[in-house]
């Protein structure tokens, strides 16, 4: 409004002037002529000349001044708060500048909602994906583990996952030292992955079509993995492709290696250990034979000789077998295969190609086969074919279920008997299926696998069946756990990957800078014996979960009871549950501290109370050599920052505020899954008050922490 | 009257002392050298015990077992399965169809006479 204003004063000046002006011309006039009522008159018109172009005046200043004013306010709406709204017209001159202005906010609007369509519809995409490809990942037999250059692990899949589960034998819990977000040289060592990536940016840099690189390698806990090795590559702004990570391929080899150093063993057991035996006899015999006079009593000798190493030597190969029996197996390459699975897929080629109906009788759910699956569903149609075209069934039933170390799987027909000389000559001749004939003959098939066949039949039922003994999977290789193998929940992300860690290749910024968004954290929580440490309570349960890019991380949890060593406190009890038999067992704290400062390596840790737990731990500093350095965020703390008015700040209160479910809760591994998703809540919440690193946050934390001592 | 075996088996430097052991135990021994002589000779003769061994010419002995399993006056005919590869595939196939005992070659003599007494019944 300064404009209308300083438009005012002119006016009032102009005004002035005018009345002036008039004023000087009637005072010289009745100076001039003395005259009263000419005087009265002058001042009548005076007055005219002054107000006759105010009202012309009000109205050009609401027109030229105000009303522009005016537009500029509700234009100014228009970009920023109300971007809905447009501007009202006004008549003449206005309405074609106010036309203007609002066909192009429509134009921008347009344009904005087009490019956000876009943005989102890509978003999209992007995301279904990844989540394919997660997807994809956790449905491969083999182990896969994909690294930014920093050895970060950005993606696993669920075999990979199993592969480096800690081992069931050892009754301390190491969590995973797979994890998203960790160093890939926790597992491997670090010069063998540097070693291959040179030879991947050598390859790379010459241009070769295909870069690899290949070694095997021991891990810490002893298993021998092969590993591929394939470089990812991503463009620069220029164009220049360079590599930004790499794919590792793991085979556990321990298996197949053990078992090729076992066949070793056989073989010198049976050549070298039985040299010296046949030599013993040899030498006997040869000698019976060739001093055929010689006295009873040499005669009983040398038989004895023969008997006693006769009997070594079948003595030996009765052990050899029993103890090598697997590893003389065929070496048929076999694959790991859900025995229902199989059953599955040769169901549905059952039933599209012979258009002969089946049926699952009974099926052991749990039973994992060792396969060829393509020749044994091969071998299954060509079973089915023979019994359609000599019996005329019309129903095939399928029953699976174990047999000791061997899985008996039967084909089940109501009817006719298969004569033995049936059975060897479908056996022996090459197998001909949909009028194809293959190479194998069903012998083949059943010898790769180890197996046997056989007919037999159930009188009472008249039920005949062809049992297959097939190998299966001893439990120790663990096929995928069936969690790992359901599909993704519509909506839910896998928590095997994060490609946003890509973005971290460089952590430039010292920890304490960075954005606590990004940062990668340990959620932890212990039971102890009692609330004294000083006084010589213990810790007897830790838990803990990881936090990585805003997610928390359920597969890579920590939990592990603790063995106090003294008595449990009645009231401590009442709180955790555990009561002293479950800690029959349990390894001491002195065992258990190394395992969790690994599982803590590189994360910030985050408990509620934090100085309660740290407490404890720091009891422990001493004669464990174990130091928790890394910095500490206490959610209690950052509940007093980010809700100060609140009275309660105890976890049930913060989570019930935030809206966090508080399932599982008074054990250590449930308390630190809901203090995790807690803190995850916090962060914006955070954000919002203008704490956004690790250094404000511990700041702002440590206030509130002298604020609420001064009560 | 003493008990009769019919030894079914290819390689005569087993038979050889199959035989000689046998008959020192007090059976009465006859010898078959494949599958089909084994079952013709099983049928004519009614053996008490089959000493079966897996690897025959012409019908195996997987065959032999359940064809004479198959016959109801043979039912009474104990079989004792003899093989040099000792699988437990096999001897769960052996089982299956009919063999009351299996044993895996080489066995001790002594063992194998027990074992005949044993599921002679004596």
């Amino acid at each position: 409004m300064r404009a209308a204003a300083s438009f005012a004063l002119a006016l009032g000046i102009v005004s002035t002037c005018l009345v002036a002006i008039i004023a000087a011309c009637v005072a010289i006039f009745s100076v001039a002529t003395g005259g009263e009522d000419l005087w009265l008159l002058l001042i009548l018109l005076g007055l005219v000349v002054v107000v006759l172009p105010v009202l012309p005046l009000r109205w050009a200043v609401r027109r030229y001044v105000a009303e522009p004013l005016q537009l500029a306010d509700e234009a100014a709406l228009m970009l920023t708060v109300h971007r809905a709204s447009r501007l009202s017209p006004r008549g003449r001159p206005w309405d074609g500048l106010v036309a203007v202005v609002n066909a192009l906010a429509d134009q921008r609007d347009a344009l904005e909602r087009d490019v956000d369509a876009q943005i989102r519809a890509a978003k999209a995409k992007l995301e279904e994906e990844k989540n394919r490809l997660a997807a994809l990942m956790s449905e491969l037999a083999q182990s896969v583990v994909v690294c930014n250059l920093d050895g970060r692990i950005l993606l696993y899949n669920s075999r990979a996952r199993q592969e480096f589960k800690p081992l069931a034998s050892d009754n301390v819990s190491s969590g995973a030292l797979l994890g998203l977000g960790r160093s890939v040289f926790s597992l491997f060592e670090r010069n063998r992955i540097v070693h291959a990536l040179e030879e991947l940016q050598r390859q790379v840099h010459s241009e070769a079509s295909q870069p690899r690189a290949n070694f095997v390698t021991a891990t810490h806990s002893g298993r021998l993995i092969r590993v591929h090795m394939a470089p990812v590559m991503s463009a620069d702004a220029q164009g220049r492709q360079s590599i930004s990570g790499y794919v590792l391929l793991l085979d556990n080899i321990t298996r197949s290696v053990e078992n090729e150093t076992r066949r070793d063993l056989v073989l010198q057991q049976l050549t070298e250990g039985s040299r010296a035996a046949l030599a013993n006899i040899r030498a006997a015999v040869e000698t019976l034979q060739n001093y055929r006079d010689m006295d009873q009593v040499a005669r009983e000798r040398f038989l004895a000789v023969i008997a006693e190493e006769v009997s070594g030597l079948g003595g030996r190969i009765n052990q050899t077998l029993d103890q090598h029996a697997d590893s003389l197996k065929s070496r048929w390459p076999l694959e790991e295969m859900a025995g229902s699975d199989l059953i599955a897929a040769a169901q549905r080629r059952i039933e599209a190609r012979l258009s002969l109906a089946t049926r699952v009788d009974e099926l052991d759910a749990q039973l994992w086969l060792h396969v060829d699956s393509y020749s044994l569903i091969q071998a299954l149609s060509y079973l089915a074919t023979r019994l359609r075209e000599s019996f005329d069934i019309r129903l095939l039933r399928f029953r699976l279920l174990p047999g000791g170390r061997l899985a008996h799987l039967d084909l089940i027909w109501t009817g006719a008997a298969v004569s033995s000389e049936a059975l060897a000559s479908w056996e022996s001749e090459a197998m001909n299926l949909y009028g194809e004939d293959t190479p194998l003959s069903l012998h083949d098939v059943i010898d790769r696998h180890g197996g046997e066949i056989w007919f037999q039949r159930e009188r009472a039922t008249q039920q005949a069946y062809f049992r297959l003994l097939l190998p299966t999977v001893a439990p120790i290789d663990g096929p995928a756990e069936s969690a790992a193998r359901t599909p993704l929940a519509h909506g839910s992300r896998p928590e095997y990957y994060d490609f946003d860690l890509f973005k971290r290749a460089s952590q430039t910024h010292a920890q304490d800078e960075r954005l606590l968004s990004e940062l990668s954290y340990t959620a932890f929580d212990t039971e102890t014996t009692g609330l004294e440490p000083s006084a010589g309570d213990e810790i007897i349960q830790i838990g803990a979960v990881r936090l990585i890019n805003g997610r928390l991380l359920r597969h890579e949890s920590f939990e592990q009871l603790i063995d106090p060593g003294r008595p449990l406190g009645k009231e401590s009890v009442a709180i955790h549950g555990i009561v002293a038999e479950m800690l029959v067992g349990a390894p001491s704290i002195a065992r258990v501290l190394p395992r969790f400062h690994q599982f803590c390596e590189d994360t910030v840790l985050v408990a509620h109370n934090a100085a309660f737990d740290l407490r404890f731990l720091a009891m422990k500093e001493e004669a464990s050599g174990i130091r928790f350095s890394q910095p500490v965020l206490d959610t209690l703390l950052l509940s007093a920052v980010v809700h100060p008015h609140h009275e309660s700040h105890r976890l049930e209160a913060i989570a019930e505020r935030l809206g966090v479910d508080l399932l599982g809760r008074h054990t250590a591994l449930g308390d630190a899954i809901v203090t995790g998703e807690v803190f995850l809540k916090m962060i914006p919440l955070l954000n919002a008050m203008g704490i956004f690193t690790l250094k404000q946050a511990l700041a702002a934390a440590e206030q509130t922490y002298y604020a609420r001592l001064r009560y | 009257m003493s008990k009769s075996v019919l030894i079914v088996d290819d390689e005569p430097n087993i038979v050889i002392s199959l035989e000689f052991l046998l008959r020192r135990a007090g059976y009465e021994v006859a010898v078959a050298g494949d599958g089909d002589a084994a079952l013709k000779m099983a049928q004519q003769q009614r053996p008490d015990l089959l000493l079966l061994d897996v690897m025959l010419p012409v019908k195996n002995g997987f065959v032999v077992c359940q064809e004479i399993r198959a016959h109801p006056e043979l039912s009474a005919v104990k079989i004792l399965m003899l093989t040099a590869k000792g699988r437990d595939t096999e001897m769960q196939k052996g089982m299956a169809l009919g063999a009351d005992a299996y044993m895996t070659k080489p066995f001790a003599t002594k063992d194998l006479v027990a074992k005949v007494r044993e599921l002679l019944g004596e």
